[in-house]
């Protein structure tokens, strides 16, 4: 359902779906990005890791136009991110985002939550969204709670609803904000399952998180950052095995 | 056993059955103290239930009502034209049965609570023959209508343009504009002027009111600048002195080739005013969503129309149901400001009453009549938004 490429084409011989080049920002007179460049090519599954504050969410909240930028470019599936909001919602439509707070629409069943988007932005008839929608719930494990509201779901059901709404907008790009920092720790697996079956079916994913066994095992490749910088970038065996700067070697003694 | 057992297993804490001795003794007589209390307050509450129920079925002298019932009703509108106001509730009858069979919930209690003081006001002695007849037309009108709505989902788009169109139409046979025989806004009054004001004022300071607020969290200086500029106007002047300017300033900004009758300018002096106070009240409903919902909305692509429709106002305007609500009963209650500007509503045409010598001495009858109306009025929108609130799940999703 997400191959929209050719996926026997090895991970370096793929076109870049994501280029940030010089990425700045500031909020006030912190400078919470310093010249970030990441380039993530189509399906490639990437993980941001880094101690809290050093700018990682912001980063990823950049990619889809949440957070403005005030120097650098951006890039996305081929549409250069710019003030012009009609932009921004062409990029919106291909990129899907799930928070850490999960932010389903309370007045909404989960149903609604899921189709509202497909129907209203995608133009798609109800049935289909329904159906697309249902399928989706199936998939997340989910399919019996289609017509409760979101206060009636556990922590963990409420995101596993949040990714199968991101995904029912079929995006090329998935962009995960520490998605399981919200969640009690029996739930963490639950979600943390789901993302893992996602990042094997071929779509770009872009992740903020803190669970250092699940980045190690999903991604193509890991990204340090700190002080809103990235620090090293590197594949989960380099950068855990071999790490190379001294404040990576730092965050993993303190983490690990 | 799994946690929802064993929550259901826990048994309710021990509650002995009170008896009314002991219930007695432990709320109204647990000290001297709350012994004096209670006999001193039940001295008193004896006394006005008594001396009420006698003034009320013995002194007080209810034939000023029965004799002025359509003066206060629909003031001084031509009795021979009184026909074209029962055409307005019968086709609001219509309507409101359909919304009944549609909708059910709220909309079937209100309705019940029509029908029911149709009943009631067709069985009072005095009214005549004549009105009974119309009364008991639209109780038929309205049971008809809700079993033609019930099984019709798909009139649901219609019947609300149907509401909106209601307006022009109730306007329209009230004055006759040449079709039938012209009767001024002059002779407009009673509870028909109190009515169609406050409806006037709340229909259509809503959509305004939204826009005001949503203009004040505008990107745009210059929008958001005009709507702080009016809220602020409006909110720092009295109604009274609104009512005035519409009444003097209106026909001076309109050149003077048109003229806008008196209740006209009444009702967009209404209409300003609680358009400022609303969006006020709406955002500070927009104020406590939050930037999550905004954030999740705009992260599915949705635009900003959408995103306002479907995500942002919905949940902004459960959330202030009850100020709204307060806010339109205080307009309804307002209304009766409008004697300042020579239209007598049905406080001002109660005060016509009792200044008429043939009925001296007979406020209290008068002012309480009043009173009870108002006092049905206001409790039917206050209910009517504790069940929207129920409907809605507010504080629950």
């Amino acid at each position: 359902m997400f191959k929209n490429f050719d996926a026997d084409i090895s991970l370096e011989l793929r076109k870049d779906i994501v280029v940030c080049n010089n990425v700045n920002k500031w909020f006030g007179n912190l400078h919470v990005l310093k010249d970030v460049s990441l380039k993530v090519k189509q399906g490639e599954v990437v993980v941001i890791l880094g101690p809290s504050g050093s700018g990682k969410s912001t980063f990823i909240r950049t990619v889809n136009g949440l957070e403005e930028i005030r120097k650098g470019e951006i890039t996305v599936d081929g549409i250069p991110l710019s003030n012009d909001i009609s932009d921004i919602e062409a990029i919106r439509k291909e990129t899907g985002m799930v928070f850490q707070s999960f932010n389903l629409f309370p007045h909404m069943t989960i149903l609604k939550n899921i189709t509202l988007a497909p129907i209203w932005v995608r133009k798609w008839p109800k049935a289909k969204a329904e159906k697309i929608a249902l399928e989706l719930l199936e998939r997340v494990g989910i399919p019996e709670q289609a017509h409760k509201y979101p206060g009636q779901l556990s922590g963990g059901q409420q995101q596993r609803v949040a990714i199968a709404r991101a995904l029912a907008m079929q995006p090329k790009i998935m962009l995960f904000d520490e998605p399981t920092s919200a969640l009690d720790p029996e739930m963490i697996k639950e979600v943390l399952d789901v993302i893992k079956t996602l990042a094997g079916s071929g779509i770009t994913m872009l992740v903020v998180t803190h669970e250092m066994n699940f980045a190690r095992e999903v991604a193509d490749r890991i990204v340090l950052f700190d002080f809103g910088e990235i620090i090293e970038i590197g594949t989960p065996s380099e950068l855990f095995d071999n790490p190379q700067h001294e404040r990576t070697k730092l965050f993993l003694s303190q983490i690990l | 056993m799994n946690r929802e057992e064993f929550q259901q297993t826990q048994e309710a804490p021990y509650k002995p059955l009170t008896h009314t001795v002991s219930w007695l003794k432990k709320n109204l007589f647990s000290s001297w103290k709350n012994t004096l209390l209670t006999i001193v307050f039940g001295i008193i509450s004896y006394l006005i239930v008594k001396n009420s129920i006698v003034w009320i079925f013995f002194s007080a002298d209810w034939q000023v009502i029965s004799a002025n019932f359509r003066l206060l009703a629909v003031g001084q509108y031509p009795a021979a034209e009184v026909w074209r106001l029962w055409i307005c509730l019968t086709l609001s009858s219509v309507l409101m049965g359909l919304s009944w069979g549609l909708w059910k919930g709220t909309v079937a209690h209100l309705t019940i609570a029509m029908v029911g003081m149709y009943t009631i006001l067709g069985c009072l002695p005095f009214v005549m023959t004549e009105t009974r007849i119309w009364l008991l037309v639209n109780v038929v009108v309205l049971v008809t209508a809700y079993v033609i709505g019930k099984n019709r989902p798909k009139l649901k788009k219609p019947l609300l343009i149907a509401w909106f169109l209601m307006f022009p139409v109730i306007v329209f046979l009230l004055s006759g504009f040449g079709v039938f025989n012209h009767v001024g806004t002059n002779l407009w009054g009673g509870f028909l002027l109190t009515l169609l004001i406050s409806l006037v004022a709340i229909v259509f300071s809503f959509p305004l009111g939204l826009l005001l607020a949503l203009g004040r969290r505008s990107k745009l200086p210059i929008v958001r600048w005009f709507s702080i500029g009016y809220i602020e106007l409006i909110r720092g002047v009295p109604l009274i002195t609104i009512l005035f300017i519409a009444q003097l300033m209106l026909p001076l900004f309109m050149g003077h080739g048109i003229d806008i009758n008196n209740v006209i300018r009444a009702m967009v002096g209404f209409t300003l005013f609680t358009a400022a106070y609303l969006a006020e009240n709406i955002r500070g409903g927009l104020q406590s969503i939050p930037r999550g919902q905004f954030e999740a909305a705009e992260s599915l692509g949705l635009n900003t129309a959408f995103k306002m429709t479907f995500i942002i106002l919905p949940q902004a305007l459960r959330a202030v149901i009850p100020a709204i609500v307060g806010l339109f009963i205080g307009i309804f209650k307002d209304t009766s400001l409008v004697a300042v500007v020579g239209l007598t509503d049905i406080l001002g045409i109660g005060r016509n009453i009792i200044s008429n010598p043939q009925f001296l001495g007979t406020q209290m009858e008068v002012f309480l009549f009043v009173a009870l109306v108002f006092l049905i009025f206001c409790n039917m929108m206050s209910y009517a938004s504790r069940r929207l609130e129920v409907a809605l799940g507010v504080g629950k999703r």
